[in-house]
């Protein structure tokens, strides 16, 4: 895993190496400075000597200085090796999502992705600062102190490596723990957030049932559960400062008793003596930081591993090696076709489909919520591959030909449709980034949609808001198969497309497709029986199955699924609502 | 350790927000805190100044260590350790009191923010459920949650490390100062000039960081927007071929956020060593003016060898406290930031409720309505009469009338235009019209989420504005457009309808709306836990669920809101039959869009743009060849 995001560091491995390198210096300087201190004590105040005292505060500025330096630099190259990190983590990610197959994108819920995009990523960002900013500098201070401690007098360190050891053993006692806790504590927390967004979206039912006292009782409750447990690990949490302020007290105390000892047997001079104090309040500092980092970086595995997922996620559909670049014509064939979205469930989505479409023919495809409409039409673009068999279109097998091939000929409009943020002109050119207006304009009078977008006070220039939150069901329909249409598909198929719209648009639309695009091979899936009514062909299916295939006609006399449906909708079923869109 | 992961990112980006009225705010924020744990704040102040105090008394034992004791002692022939033992120990109970109260600190305020934030999330919620459904219509819910999670977690921040913190560092840096003024005046002088050297240096760096750090929030408002849009429109980008260009799109916006957020978290980083070198240049500049002094005259200023080298420490541990305020007080605006929103959240001014009608069960004896307290399935509205006192009992039939009812989101814009609808009881009405027609506002207006403008609404001939909400509501079920359930079982999202219902009352409202037979199949039936976005279920299994709910409940009066619209046409066909037997007998309002649903109801009414343009049979409404009748052959074309 960690593998996996350290070769992203890729273009910033100057600024991450230079960074500890700068953190090390800065340490050094600042331990070097009470060293000069000391001598400043002994030989100059001491003796009287100005000129020491001088040269050595001079050699302390310069230190300081250094130090500045060291600090600034490490502060610039740390902020921009981890800003890299994360720059390069995102688009890594953002690279490889873009190459995910409609299964990869299943696995993934919207809401996991952006978080593992923005905060996943900023934890890592932050984390990998704290990494070559601090986890260098504390060792290394750590390590700076202790020796020089160990120079001014053995003896007397060896209270630091006592008291570093006890230290040592308690917070990571208390670390282990405490971690423990609060990753249960968060679990909750992240319970108790995701009962108020329920409450939030659900306020309606809440207030229809009068059940306000309930919700309140039931977050009461878990508001209390959610408080003893945050009160149990902090409060293991909160001795970490008072044991820490007796190990620095007791150091003090040790230090000044021994020191004192020596002193007086002439083992110990009284500047040495308030060094080793000052290298008290480094030592332990130090070893208190690298305390925080490690539970900082424990804390942040989680989205490392999380993001690794995502960058090791491979395609489940992969370009054959020797493509095909042409689509003969519309054709399309399935051949013994068996397919299911997981290999482990037990019951295939489709199975055995035999089909056979001719280039030019619209089909009509009903069948009841879960027939496995969607997932029939769905193999031709090639958004899903086979298990068995083969589906072909225009006589070759969709495998062999190049994915952005296939697709520009194959043009699916979904049942859950997506109109992105920008005009109404550039939400029609992802079907064809040179298309010209007119081209548009055309495509948008087939899709019976350029009514309603020449009543729009901007027209083509309307800006569409994210989600397409600003035009109707029915509009938004109407766009999506305009934006299809600009494809100029071998193949169109409608994925319910058209649910939203009133019957005698969806009756407009038909015909025009009839008229003006009459080489293309259409696809419908709908619910409403008497919108494929004058298909060439309709297929029934039912339960992963073809039950019947015919023209209208035919399946009146023959299938009694259909029969019965066509009759309870023409004669009670239509659709109100929706009437019009606008 | 102690910030949520996910919420301390915030506090670590964002820049110093605008506090609209802070001292008013930071005086409701204590009084919230004290509220419930006065003594403990007082407590709490108590322990930090003995804390303080005993580290400052450990500061003044070194300067005293050398000069006191170990500089006579060695002037002596044979030491006498025995004061140095005393005073050690002296200074050992001084430090030992220290870290208890330190201890006794800590555990105390754990008590008091955790209390603090339980009772706040408890407070906001309980606020947050009565409030009107319009402020859940008019405020994004995204912004509602932010108040759960940011405001509340800064605010913790605030009240466990800020307050105690501040407080801590202020006693520091007045006990320091005294002390390093009785030690020497010309030199804390020198070190107060660096001080305010730092504090203009952190100044002018905060501003630009702070810029920058704006500027990074935007940029990484403007990236989730993109990649939760893309993520989104994942299998659409994919349908249209277009990776290559969504990955321009983003390389540009991610390069953008690098800049900001490299240039945001630099001026921050530079800030920690410039500090410090601040304070060991003030440090040396101490050292040199001071062993100048010490020196030239001995005593000159009072300066000696020892003063000078616990004036050094206190030096050191004077810039620290005044780094850690300066950066306190930053996490202080935010969080009363966070607060004035909390406070603005609790400060909406709840549902309105002036009714006093209430829901009673009730019996029939002798001819007469009366109240009682088991269950009956005959239920009677209590109405006590306000000026004489006297009670009259009415019969819960189901009779709705609305006359002549105007009503707008907003003042400005009114949507519904002199609707009258009669309802009798046991009556099914039946609402019709495009989207945006008004239809779903009807039924906001019945069960009172909305209030009107002008006209009347009657339930059983009483105004409802009468009537107690909590009862009106009981007494009318309901299914709506969008199913929401919660993250619990089956069996309790059923029981939400009636929580005393037993478990067989519930399956039998399962069976009634067709659900039972789905619910066995799944692998813990009624067992099975619904995760929060209904995942598991298809969107007609959740629509079942829902009608089993308002099943359970068996209220008088339905409101049906496209409540089959997720069900294809043989499931559909099921449902329709469960629900013309829950509908037996009861005033229903459906609102559909297929026939089906519509056909066989006492009165259609059909609307466009806010006014009733048709109303009748359907066989009426076919006669009069209007709209009604468009839209039926529309569809058998």
């Amino acid at each position: 895993m960690i593998k996996t995001l350290a070769v992203h560091i890729k273009g910033f491995i100057r600024e991450s190496l230079l960074t500890p390198l700068f953190m090390v210096l800065e340490v050094v300087m600042e331990t070097i400075i009470p060293l000069l201190m000391a001598t400043m004590i002994d030989d100059g105040i001491n003796k009287g000597n100005m000129q020491h005292i001088i040269i050595t505060g001079l050699w302390m500025l310069l230190c300081a200085l250094i130090a500045l330096f060291a600090g600034f630099m490490g502060g610039v190259y740390g902020a921009k090796a981890s800003a890299g990190f994360a720059k390069n983590l995102r688009l890594a990610m953002f690279e490889n999502i873009q190459s995910f197959s409609f299964a990869n994108i299943d696995k993934y819920s919207t809401a996991g992705l952006v978080t593992h995009m923005t905060t996943d990523v900023t934890n890592i960002q932050n984390s990998y600062q704290m990494l070559l900013r601090i986890c260098f500098r504390a060792p290394v201070n750590l390590i700076a102190a202790m020796t020089m401690a160990m120079l001014i007098n053995a003896k007397l360190a060896s209270v630091y490596l006592i008291a570093v050891i006890f230290l040592a053993a308690v917070m990571a006692f208390i670390t282990i723990r405490t971690y423990k806790y609060f990753s249960k504590v968060f679990e909750r927390y992240d319970d108790l957030n995701a009962s108020v967004q329920e409450n939030v979206s659900s306020i309606r039912v809440v207030k229809a049932f009068v059940r306000e006292k309930h919700e309140v009782g039931k977050f009461n409750k878990a508001a209390n559960n959610l408080y003893r447990l945050f009160v149990k690990a902090e409060n293991l949490m909160v001795a970490v400062s008072p044991l820490m302020m007796l190990t620095v007290y007791g150091s003090i105390i040790a230090i000044s008793w021994f020191g004192a000892l020596m002193i007086v047997g002439s083992e110990l001079t009284t500047g040495e003596l308030t060094t080793m104090l000052t290298y008290c309040m480094q030592i332990l500092m130090s070893l208190m930081m690298l305390a925080f980092i490690v539970v900082m970086l424990t804390m942040s595995l989680a989205s490392a591993k999380r993001i690794a997922g995502v960058l090791n996620e491979k395609s489940t559909l992969s370009n054959p090696e020797n493509p095909d670049y042409t689509v003969p014509d519309g054709s399309i064939d399935f051949e013994n076709v068996s397919f299911s979205y997981s290999e482990k469930s037990e019951r295939p989505i489709l199975s055995n489909i035999n089909l056979h479409i001719k280039s030019g023919e619209t089909i009509g495809i009903v069948g009841g919520t879960g027939s496995s409409k969607t997932s029939l039409v769905n193999l031709i673009g090639r958004l899903y591959d086979v298990n068995e068999g083969s589906v072909k279109v225009g006589g070759k097998d969709v495998r062999s030909y190049d994915l952005e091939t296939l697709r520009d000929e194959v043009a699916v409009v979904l049942q859950k449709n997506v109109l992105f943020s920008g005009t109404i002109l550039d939400n029609l050119r992802w079907g064809n980034e040179n298309a010209t207006e007119e081209e548009c304009i055309n495509a948008c009078k087939l899709a019976c949609a350029d009514d309603f977008i020449e009543a729009f006070p901007d027209g083509y220039n309307t800006r569409i808001e994210q989600g397409g939150t600003n035009v109707s069901g029915g509009q938004k329909q109407r766009l999506c198969i305009a934006r299809a249409l600009l494809k100029k598909p071998k193949i169109l198929i409608l994925d319910d497309s058209t649910s939203a719209v009133d019957t005698a648009t969806d009756a407009r639309i038909r015909k025009a497709f009839d008229e003006e695009i009459p080489d293309t091979t259409k696809l419908i899936i709908t619910q409403r029986i008497s919108g494929v009514a004058n298909a060439d062909r309709i297929v029934v299916m039912e339960n992963g199955k073809i039950s019947a295939v015919g023209n209208h006609d035919e399946l009146m006399k023959t299938c009694p699924a259909y029969s019965e449906t066509y009759i309870e909708q023409t004669v009670g079923s239509g659709d109100f609502d929706k009437k019009g869109g606008n | 350790m102690a910030g949520h992961p996910g919420g301390s990112r915030r506090h670590n980006m964002q820049p110093r927000p605008k506090v609209k009225n802070p001292g008013k705010t930071f005086k409701r924020l204590i009084g919230l805190i004290t509220r419930r744990y006065k003594v403990q704040f007082i407590l709490v102040f108590v322990c930090i100044i003995i804390s303080v105090l005993s580290s400052v008394q450990g500061t003044l034992f070194i300067k005293n260590l050398i000069d006191d004791y170990i500089v006579p002692m060695k002037s002596q022939p044979t030491p006498d350790f025995t004061p140095l033992l005393l005073a050690i120990l002296r200074v050992a109970v001084f430090y030992l009191m220290g870290a208890l109260a330190n201890y006794a600190q800590s555990r105390i305020m754990v008590y008091v923010t955790q209390g603090t934030m339980r009772d706040l999330r408890c407070d906001l919620f309980q606020h947050m459920e009565s409030l009107p459904v319009k402020y859940f219509d008019t405020h994004p819910h995204g912004d509602i949650m932010s108040v759960y999670t940011n405001d509340v977690d800064t605010l913790r921040q605030m009240i466990s490390q800020g307050m105690p913190q501040i407080f801590n560092s202020a006693i520091t840096i007045v006990s320091v100062l005294i002390s390093m003024f009785a030690i020497s005046v010309p030199l804390t002088l020198v070190t107060l000039a660096m001080v305010f050297a730092v504090m203009m240096i952190s100044k002018s760096l905060m501003a630009k960081s702070s810029k920058y750090f704006l500027a990074q929030q935007t940029d990484l408002g403007k990236q989730n927007g993109y990649i939760e849009e893309m993520m989104k429109g994942q299998k659409v980008v994919k349908v249209f071929n277009h990776e290559k260009k969504s990955l321009e799109e983003f390389k540009e916006l991610n390069d953008t956020l690098f800049h900001s957020s490299y240039n945001a978290n630099m001026f921050a980083n530079i800030l920690m060593p410039i500090n410090a070198q601040m304070g060991n240049l003030s440090y040396v500049l101490c050292a040199i003016v001071g062993g100048a002094l010490a020196t030239a005259a001995s005593g000159f200023f009072g300066i000696t060898l020892g003063s000078l080298v616990s004036f050094l420490s206190f030096n050191k541990s004077f810039s620290q406290p005044i780094n850690q305020v300066s950066q306190q007080i930053n996490s202080i605006v935010m969080a009363l930031a966070g607060a004035e929103r909390i406070f603005e959240m609790l400060d909406e001014p709840g549902e309105e409720d002036n009714g006093y009608v209430t829901l009673v069960n009730a019996k029939e004896v002798d001819g007469k309505l009366t109240e009682t307290e088991e269950r009956t399935g005959v239920w009677a509205w209590k109405h006590v009469h306000q000026a004489t006192g006297d009670v009259d009992y009415i019969r819960l039939q189901g009779a709705l009338v609305m006359d002549d009812v105007d009503f707008g989101y907003t003042a400005e814009k009114t949507v519904l235009h002199n609707v009258s609808i009669y309802a009798e009881p046991g009556q099914k009405i039946a609402f019709v019209g495009s989207t945006g027609a008004g239809k779903t506002t009807i039924t906001n207006l019945i069960n009172r989420f909305y209030d009107i403008q002008d006209g009347k609404i009657r339930y059983d001939g009483i105004n409802i504005n009468k009537i107690k909400k909590s009862d009106l509501r009981r007494s009318l079920g309901i299914v709506l457009q969008e199913t929401n359930l919660f993250s619990d079982t089956i069996m309790e999202n059923i029981r939400y309808g009636r929580l005393d219902a037993t478990d067989e009352e519930v399956i039998a409202a399962a069976k009634l709306a067709n659900a039972d037979s789905f619910i066995r199949q799944l692998p813990d039936g009624y067992n099975t836990v619904i995760k929060a976005d209904g995942g598991n279920l298809s969107q007609g299994q959740r629509q079942m669920l829902a009608i089993a709910r308002a099943a359970v409940a068996d209220p008088p009066a339905l409101i049906l809101d496209e409540a089959t619209s997720s069900i294809d046409t043989r499931t559909e066909r099921m449902v329709q039959d469960s629900m013309d037997k829950l509908m037996k007998n009861r005033t229903t309002f459906v609102i559909a869009h297929r026939l089906s649903t519509v056909k066989n109801s006492d009165c259609i009414i059909v609307l466009e743009q806010g006014r009733i343009i048709e109303r009748g049979t359907h066989d009426q409404l076919l006669e009069q060849k209007g709209k009604y009748y468009q839209l039926y052959t529309g569809n058998a074309s």
